[in-house]
C-alpha cells in the first residue's frame, strides 16, 4: 500500500506539470484551433533560460520570475512575427509551421546551451518535514506552485477586464472585434500566457527529468493526451485531465506495462480517446454542418 | 468538343518528347553514377534513393490525399526491423525479406488508417506525432528482445553481389535499391493519374463533393495509408540492408520530421519533388558537417535551424516547394522563347 501511495502521489506531481502543458495547449487551442506543437520545446527554452540566470548567480525565485516575464514576451512575440502570417492558411501549412517552429528551437537550445545534460536546482528543501517517503519535497512543491498559478490564471480571466476580453476575443472575434477589442493583441496576450504557463512547467519538470534539448518530448506528449482526455475545448477539463494521466503513467509504469514503455500509455490514450471519445471527458459535443 | 482534343495532343507532344529524353539522360546518369564516384559517395547515393521511396510513401499520403503524417519514421522502423529479423533470425534471403517488410507495413498502415479516418487534419497529426515520439521506446519492449536485440539493435552483414558480378558490396546494393526505386516510382506516377489518383486528390480538397461523385473515401483513405507505409517500410528495409545494421533510436522522432521536411522541400504533391527532398534530407546534414571545423559543436544543432527556417519560410513564400519553383522557371523561360 506504502508503495501504491507513492506511486500515486509522485504522479500528480509529474500529473501538475502535464496539467500546465495541457492548460498552455487549450489556451492556445481555444483563441485559435491550433493545436501549437512547439510548446514543449518553447518550455524547454525557457527552463534553459532559467537555468542560465541561476548559473549566473540570481537566486532562484528572482531568475523564476525573470523566466516567466522573458517567456511571455517572446511567446507573444512568436504570435506577432511567425503565426500570424498565416492566419486562415490550411491545416497542413499550420502544422508545418509549427514543426518548422519545434525543430528551430530545439536546434537554437542546443548551439546556445549544448547538447550535453544538465542538472537543474530545485528551490524546495532537501529533506521533508511531513510525509517522508511518501513523497519528496519538490514534488509536493511542484504541485503547490502549480495550483497557484492556476488560482491566478482562473482569477486572470474571470474578474479582470483585459480576460474578460481575451475570453470574448477567442469565442467570437467577429463580436469581440465590433465593441472595440484588439481582436490581434489578444491573440499575442494569449500566446504570451501559454508560454509563460510552459516556462512554470519547464522549470518544475526539470529537476526531476534534468536538463537537455529534447526532455519536453515525452511532457508534450503527456499534454497532448491530458488535453484530450479531459476534452480540448475546456481548461478545466485539461488540468484534471494533466493529473489523470499522470497517476495513470506512474501506475501503468510501476505494475502494468514497465517504466520501459511508459510513453505508448500515452499514445495508447491518444488514440483511444480520439477514437472512443473525440470530445473528451469534459469536452462539448461539436456537431458540424456539412 | 470533340475539336479540342487533337489540338490539345499536338501542343502537347513537343514538351512530352523533351520529357522523355529528360528521363532518359537521368537513367543514364544515375546508371553511370557508381562507377565514377568512390564507395562512400555510392553508399550516399543509396540512401538518397532510399529517402526517395520514403519520402514518396509520405507524398502519397500526405500531399496527394492531404492525411497529415507526422509518424512515418515508425513504419520506416517497422520496414527495417521486420527485415533485418528476417534476415538475421530466420535466414531468410534479402530478396525476399524487403517484400515481405513492404507487405507487413501495408498492413500496418492500413490499421493505423482505420483510426485515422475519423481524425479530422489536425488530430491525425497529433496520433502519428504520438506514434513518432513513441516508436523508439516500443522498439526497446523487453518482451520482443530475443527478436529485436533491444537497445543494441541488430547486425547485419552487407549482401556480395550476386552471380558473380563485378560489383563492388556497395555497388551492388545501389543498383539494388534503384531496381526498388524504378517500378515503384513508375507506379506511383500511373497511380496518381489515374482514376484513384484523381479521388486522392478529390478527397483531400474537398472530401463531401468527392464521396457525393461515389468516391468510397473510407477505403481509399486507408488503402493510401497503407500503401503509403508499404513504400516507407521498404525504404527502410533498405536502408538496414545498406546500413547493415538497426537500432531503435535511429527510427525517432526526428527521423518522421526529417521526412516531413523532405516533401516539403521538394514540393506537396510532386512526384519528381521527391528526388529533390532526398538529396536535400541526406547532404544538408553532410554539409553542415564538413563546416563544422569552423563553427565547431554547435554545428550538429546547424542542419535542423536550416530545416525549421526553410519549412516556414517554404510555407510563407512557396508552399508548392523545388516543383513548384522549377514550373515557374520553365513558365518564365518559355514566356522569354515568346511562348
Amino acid at each position: 500500500m506504502f508503495a501504491f501511495t507513492h506511486q500515486v502521489l509522485s504522479g500528480l506531481a509529474m500529473g501538475s506539470v502535464y496539467a500546465s502543458v495541457a492548460l498552455a495547449i487549450v489556451m492556445i487551442y481555444q483563441a485559435t484551433r491550433l493545436v501549437n506543437f512547439a510548446q514543449g520545446e518553447m518550455a524547454m527554452f525557457s527552463t534553459y533560460l532559467a537555468w542560465a540566470m541561476i548559473d549566473a548567480g540570481l537566486p532562484y525565485w528572482v531568475a523564476f520570475f525573470l523566466t516567466v516575464v522573458i517567456s511571455f514576451v517572446l511567446g507573444a512575440a512568436i504570435e506577432r512575427l511567425v503565426i500570424r502570417r498565416f492566419d486562415g492558411a490550411p491545416v497542413l501549412t499550420v502544422v508545418i509551421v509549427f514543426i518548422g517552429l519545434l525543430v528551430i528551437i530545439n536546434s537554437l537550445a542546443g548551439w546556445l546551451f549544448t547538447y550535453s545534460i544538465k542538472s537543474f536546482e530545485s528551490p524546495f528543501p532537501e529533506t521533508a518535514r511531513f510525509g517522508a517517503g511518501y513523497i519528496s519535497p519538490h514534488e509536493m512543491g511542484a504541485i503547490g506552485v502549480t495550483l497557484a498559478m492556476l488560482a491566478l490564471i482562473y482569477v486572470f480571466f474571470r474578474f479582470t477586464p483585459l480576460g474578460l476580453a481575451m475570453r470574448a476575443a477567442a469565442q467570437n472575434p467577429l463580436s469581440a472585434r465590433l465593441v472595440g477589442i484588439s481582436v490581434g493583441r489578444m491573440l499575442a496576450i494569449g500566446w504570451g500566457l501559454a508560454a509563460a504557463v510552459g516556462a512554470v512547467a519547464g522549470m518544475m519538470a526539470a529537476p526531476i527529468v534534468y536538463l537537455d534539448p529534447n526532455m519536453m518530448g515525452g511532457i508534450l506528449l503527456y499534454g497532448f493526451a491530458a488535453a484530450l482526455l479531459g476534452g480540448i475545448d475546456n481548461p478545466w477539463g485539461a488540468v484534471i485531465g494533466g493529473f489523470l494521466v499522470g497517476v495513470l503513467e506512474n501506475i501503468a509504469g510501476a505494475y502494468l506495462v514497465g517504466a520501459e514503455i511508459k510513453l505508448s500509455v500515452a499514445l495508447a490514450i491518444i488514440i483511444g480517446v480520439l477514437v472512443a471519445r473525440p470530445s473528451g471527458l469534459f469536452g462539448r459535443v461539436i456537431v458540424t454542418r456539412v | 468538343m470533340p475539336d479540342a482534343r487533337p489540338a490539345a495532343t499536338l501542343e502537347q507532344a513537343g514538351p512530352r518528347r523533351a520529357r522523355v529524353a529528360a528521363i532518359g539522360l537521368a537513367l543514364v546518369c544515375v546508371l553511370a553514377l557508381p562507377f565514377a564516384a568512390s564507395g562512400y559517395q555510392t553508399f550516399q547515393f543509396s540512401q538518397v534513393v532510399i529517402y526517395a521511396i520514403a519520402l514518396l510513401g509520405l507524398n502519397l499520403l500526405t500531399g496527394f490525399n492531404g492525411q497529415i503524417s507526422l509518424g512515418h519514421g515508425a513504419f520506416f522502423g517497422i520496414g527495417g526491423y521486420v527485415a533485418a529479423i528476417l534476415i538475421v533470425k530466420f535466414g531468410v534471403p534479402y530478396g525476399v525479406a524487403i517484400p515481405i517488410a513492404g507487405a507487413v507495413c501495408f498492413g500496418a498502415g492500413f490499421l493505423f488508417g482505420l483510426p485515422a479516418l475519423r481524425l479530422g487534419g489536425l488530430y491525425l497529426a497529433l496520433a502519428t506525432f504520438a506514434l513518432a515520439v513513441a516508436t523508439p521506446q516500443l522498439l526497446k519492449f523487453k518482451a520482443f528482445d530475443a527478436y529485436t536485440g533491444g537497445v543494441q539493435g541488430l547486425l547485419l552483414s552487407k549482401p556480395k553481389a550476386p552471380l558473380g558480378l563485378p560489383l563492388t558490396r556497395d555497388q551492388w546494393l545501389y543498383f539494388l535499391c534503384l531496381g526498388c526505386a524504378i517500378p515503384l516510382f513508375w507506379a506511383a506516377a500511373n497511380l496518381v493519374h489515374s482514376r484513384i489518383g484523381r479521388a486522392l486528390v478529390a478527397i483531400r480538397d474537398h472530401p463531401i463533393a468527392a464521396e457525393t461523385m461515389g468516391v468510397d473515401a473510407a477505403l481509399y483513405k486507408t488503402t493510401t495509408f497503407g500503401i503509403s507505409a508499404a513504400y516507407t517500410g521498404v525504404a527502410g528495409a533498405l536502408m538496414s540492408l545498406i546500413v547493415g545494421f538497426v537500432s531503435p533510436d535511429s527510427f525517432g522522432l526526428f527521423l518522421s520530421l526529417s521526412l516531413l521536411v523532405g516533401i516539403v522541400v521538394g514540393g506537396l504533391a510532386s512526384i519528381p519533388g521527391v528526388v529533390v527532398g532526398a538529396l536535400f534530407i541526406e547532404f544538408t546534414p553532410n554539409i553542415a558537417d564538413r563546416i563544422s571545423d569552423v563553427l565547431g559543436e554547435s554545428a550538429k544543432a546547424m542542419p535542423w535551424a536550416i530545416y525549421g527556417v526553410l519549412l516556414i519560410l517554404i510555407m510563407y513564400a512557396a508552399p508548392s516547394g523545388a516543383a513548384g519553383a522549377a514550373k515557374r522557371v520553365a513558365r518564365a523561360a518559355q514566356r522569354l522563347r515568346g511562348g
